[in-house]
């Protein structure tokens, strides 16, 4: 029998290194601003943050149900604009910030109860179709009605004083802005800490809720569906509550993204680059653990930045053969990672985490 | 030698280890009864056979060759019919398609078409029609008449009379005397009285294992035996 | 009531649908001419959907195989028959109708073989390993998508492509006030011709029982002794080369495609396979009629909903049949 939740459970060694790595990870990201003194650096560790709740919830609802969606930038999205027409329409204060992250969650959990009612229950292969189709006419959606959304332009707006670089957090006799191991207490790190908190807020309450019995749940519904339904577990319920949970924290993710960027666009929060990002990331972390999201986002986001340099180098060099130097162009870099990806699935399809926890999984007989 | 032999079939589906030690003998001719209650392993038996599930490790042969492991298709053509518990009609043909889907070289052998008809009338008399609009006897019997079509050593029919009406059941058993006294087959059933009607060898599964087999007559006779091995528990 | 469905149904129920929303769209527009230039853009643009369609309806039916990457074959289809039209455009700009008409032909032959190959090369290759494991195939299916379109950005770049198409097929046909592009009919034609031989080879070949034997139980067609498994990677094969046929077709019908064409494609196939029912190309001929005569009325109508009325048919349908209008399996 399983071990409850709460209790001690032996873990074994993989499991205490995944759980060591991303320690670390989370660490590393509380004293960003403090280890990498660079405006750049600070981007990239917010993004991080952001982005580790974006995959987690996205794991959610592939890890823990096996059905894939390719309208979680949808939701994304939706928290985006709504923090981002707040703000614009009602002023940079903190009701914006409140109301606008509200209606994004609330047309996130409508929209979400719509396709999961309406597609759920007839075929699992349809939504991973219905949701691209409902993505695609949501990102032509904000392109189109630039009223509202700024079309491919976006909205900029300005975000409660506290974020702003000039504000000061903490100030000296001289009315300077005060220095901690040389970084200025200001807007800017208030704003960081603000992102990475309410990640943090997030990351845990999805831990949470796969650690609680709905998790075993979710668990034994993707394990095994037919035998799930047959002991009395309404797997279209649990699937659509799922989707929702998902759906809900990557509206609020959007939210603060649109909050630290101050800016939301077609391009930041819906387009399909995105998506894929987030695919690649599960998968490549590790489906159906969380703590795998978190491995996945670190390692592709800085890979983006990375790789890119490292293929310019090899297309430098290789300039004089043909086809080769196209193939190696730093903007052909989603070519290589479409082709590890076709790999990973192929021969990790637990990705890294999984394949660290679990170091000798039994492969499926029917292959 | 016998028809079929079984040793030592061993099948999972996902994880679950449905049959574990299936070991089984099939003389040739006759009807070969294979008992069991609900969930013991019977249709997934079948479908090992078939080629549908694969079993492992353990081995399966029809007279003598090796089929284990082999796929569905070629063990069809080996000489293994399978009227599957669903019926497998293909409801959005006719009656006449579905037949032709059952030949091997998508022609009819007049003598055998004319013994399917004899044996089952209302197929002739519904031949052009959509499967879908048959009723469940008549599906059936469409069903075992794709079984028969083509020369075979073994038809293995699951619960034939699974919901089908006393008289059509009564049809059904003359049906299957008939087509055995040339083929042998491996039978499914639930319905005690029309196996024990039937059969003359049998086999009792019980969680995934032979736990009894032997000739019909005698385990009919012994109400003790059946009661331990069929009886509600 | 029951009278009035009884009619219907006797008259070709679903099938009707089409004719039902070109009379509403006929009140609608109120000017005659405009009805009859879109009723048959949205004809011949079904077509085209149609040809992109099939194979993805019947490759899912027979197999259970959802490729995501089927619109891929589509793209290539597009800039393969442009490439070779390019190449030959010495052949359309002349006078001569033969050469101009072996020009069109080799650069949709060119496409289709193309698609053959590719469809080959995927199906061993990409999703033979993954076969009955829906997660993995997505995903799996999904990289292959992402590859072919970087592979397509390295040889053709990423800026749009000007397809010359040959002089016959350009101009219109002018019967009264009404204008009909030539290349409409044309693509009307075609995507007509592949439907009726598609249908006799489903219908009236042994093969084609197989086919359709095998879209409603797999399972059984082999245990009655046939390899649906070696019947499939040919099918798979035709699919694609009809998607690409239905690629270079488009690029011939747009006249300037960029590598974001098959990301667009892939949206409107998945939803007239939704639409009309996976499986069935009865069922797909429906749906990519419905969703280009929609695509056009609308873009007429209301030109801001355009692409969002596909996607409201499509829910509108999903409520009222689950399975799409005409399922393959009863």
């Amino acid at each position: 029998m399983t071990a409850p939740a709460s209790g001690k459970r032996q873990r074994s060694p993989g499991e205490k290194a995944i759980r060591l790595i991303v320690l670390a990870i989370a660490a590393l990201l509380l004293f960003a601003p403090f280890l990498f003194q660079d405006i750049r650096s600070l981007e990239v560790a917010a993004r991080l943050c952001v982005f580790i709740v974006l995959v987690a919830s996205y794991d959610l609802l592939i890890g823990y149900t096996g059905i894939v969606s390719f309208a979680h930038t949808m939701f994304f999205g939706f928290g985006a604009y709504g923090v981002a027409i707040a703000l614009r329409q009602w002023g940079a204060g903190w009701d914006a910030v409140i109301g606008g992250s509200l209606a994004g969650v609330v047309v996130s959990l409508a929209v979400a109860v719509v396709i999961g009612l309406l597609s759920l229950r007839v075929k699992a292969i349809f939504f991973a179709m219905i949701t691209l189709a409902a993505a695609s006419v949501v990102l032509v959606l904000a392109s189109q009605l630039s009223g509202l959304t700024g079309g491919e332009d976006g909205i900029t707006f300005r975000t409660p004083a506290l974020f702003k670089t000039a504000t000061k957090l903490l100030v000296d006799e001289n009315n300077k802005v005060v220095q901690l191991f040389g970084v200025k207490l200001n807007g800017k790190l208030a704003a960081y800490y603000f992102v990475f908190l309410s990640c943090l807020v997030l990351f845990i309450l999805m831990l949470r809720l796969v650690g609680s019995p709905l998790g075993t749940v979710l668990k034994s519904i993707r394990e095994n569906e037919a035998r799930a339904e047959a002991i009395g577990y309404r797997v279209v319920a649990y699937r659509t509550f799922v989707f929702c949970a998902a759906a809900v924290v990557a509206s609020l993710a959007g939210s603060i993204y649109a909050i630290w960027l101050k800016y939301t666009g077609p391009d930041t929060t819906l387009s399909f680059a995105i998506m894929i990002d987030i695919l690649l990331m599960v998968v490549i972390g590790g489906m159906g653990t969380l703590w795998g999201a978190a491995i996945g986002a670190v390692l592709l986001v800085t890979a983006q930045y990375y790789l890119r340099d490292l293929m310019g180098v090899a297309a430098e060099a290789t300039a004089n053969l043909p086809l080769i130097p196209d193939i190696l162009d730093p903007d052909r870099w989603l070519f290589w990672l479409g082709i590890i990806f076709i790999l990973l699935v192929y021969f990790f399809p637990a990705g890294i985490a999984g394949s660290i926890m679990r170091p000798r999984a039994p492969r499926r007989a029917c292959e | 030698m016998s028809l079929l032999s079984i040793s030592a079939m061993r099948t999972s589906i996902g994880q679950y280890a449905i049959l574990h030690d299936i070991t089984l003998e099939v003389p040739e001719g006759g009807v070969f009864v294979l008992l069991g209650r609900n969930g013991a392993g019977k249709t997934t038996t079948l479908r090992s056979i078939m080629g549908l599930w694969r079993p492992s490790p353990g081995s399966i042969r029809l007279r003598g060759q090796d089929i284990t492991g082999l796929h569905t298709a070629d063990i069809a053509r080996k000489g293994i019919a399978y009227v599957p518990e669903n019926m497998g009609i293909f409801g959005g043909r006719t009656v006449a398609e579905n037949m032709v889907l059952a030949t091997r070289k998508g022609q009819f052998d007049a003598t055998r078409l004319k013994r399917v008809h004899s044996l089952f009338p209302a197929l002739e008399q519904f031949w052009t029609k959509q499967a879908w609009s048959l009723s469940g006897g008549q599906k059936q019997m469409l069903s075992v008449a794709r079984a028969i079509i083509e020369p075979r050593d073994l038809i293995l029919i699951d619960e034939p009379t699974k919901g089908l009406a006393p008289a059509i059941v009564d049809a059904m058993a003359e049906a299957f005397r008939e087509i055995a006294e040339t083929t042998t087959i491996l039978l499914v059933e639930q319905n005690f009285n029309f196996a024990r009607s039937l059969g003359r060898d049998m086999a009792v599964i019980e969680d995934g294992r032979i736990a009894h087999a032997g000739r019909m007559d005698a385990f009919a006779a012994d109400t003790g035996l059946q009661d331990r091995l069929l009886g509600l528990s | 009531m029951d009278k009035l469905v009884n009619t219907i149904e006797r008259l070709g129920g679903v099938n009707l649908l089409p004719v039902a929303l070109a009379a509403v769209a006929f009140v609608l527009i109120g000017a005659p001419s405009s009805w009859v230039t879109l009723t048959v853009a949205g004809l011949a643009m079904g077509m085209m959907i149609f040809l992109m369609a099939s194979g993805l309806s019947l490759v899912f039916g027979l197999m259970n195989v959802l490729n995501f990457g089927h619109s891929a074959f589509v793209s290539f289809g597009a800039f393969v028959a442009a490439s070779v039209l390019a190449g030959l455009s010495g052949w359309l700009s002349g006078d001569s109708i033969m050469l101009g008409a072996l020009a069109l032909f080799l650069a949709v032959a060119a496409a289709m073989l193309f698609g053959l190959v590719a469809g080959w090369f995927f199906e061993t290759v990409i999703i033979r390993p993954v076969y009955e494991d829906h997660l993995r195939q997505i995903l799996i299916t999904m990289g292959a998508l992402i590859v072919a379109e970087q592979i397509i950005l390295a040889v053709w770049g990423g800026t749009p492509m000007s397809v010359p198409r040959p002089g016959f097929l350009e101009g219109a046909l002018i019967i009264g006030d009404v204008a009909i592009e030539t290349y409409r009919i044309f693509a009307f034609v075609l995507g007509l011709a592949v439907y009726i031989a598609l249908y006799a080879v489903l219908n009236g070949t042994r093969i084609g029982l197989l086919i359709r034997a095998g879209v409603e139980s797999r399972e059984m067609v082999e245990a009655l002794g046939f390899r649906i498994d070696r019947l499939f990677i040919g099918v798979f094969m035709l699919g694609s080369a009809l998607a690409a046929m239905g690629g270079a077709m488009w690029a011939g019908y747009v006249t300037l495609i960029s590598p974001a064409l098959g990301g667009e494609i892939m949206i409107i196939v998945f939803i007239v396979v939704i639409i009309g029912g996976l499986g069935s190309i009865e069922g797909t001929l429906l749906g990519a009629i419905m969703v280009g005569l929609v695509g056009n009325y609308v873009g007429f109508l209301a030109p801001k909903l355009a692409l969002a009325s596909n996607m409201i048919l499509m829910m509108a349908i999903l409520m009222w049949r689950p399975s799409g209008l005409r399922p393959a399996i009863k």
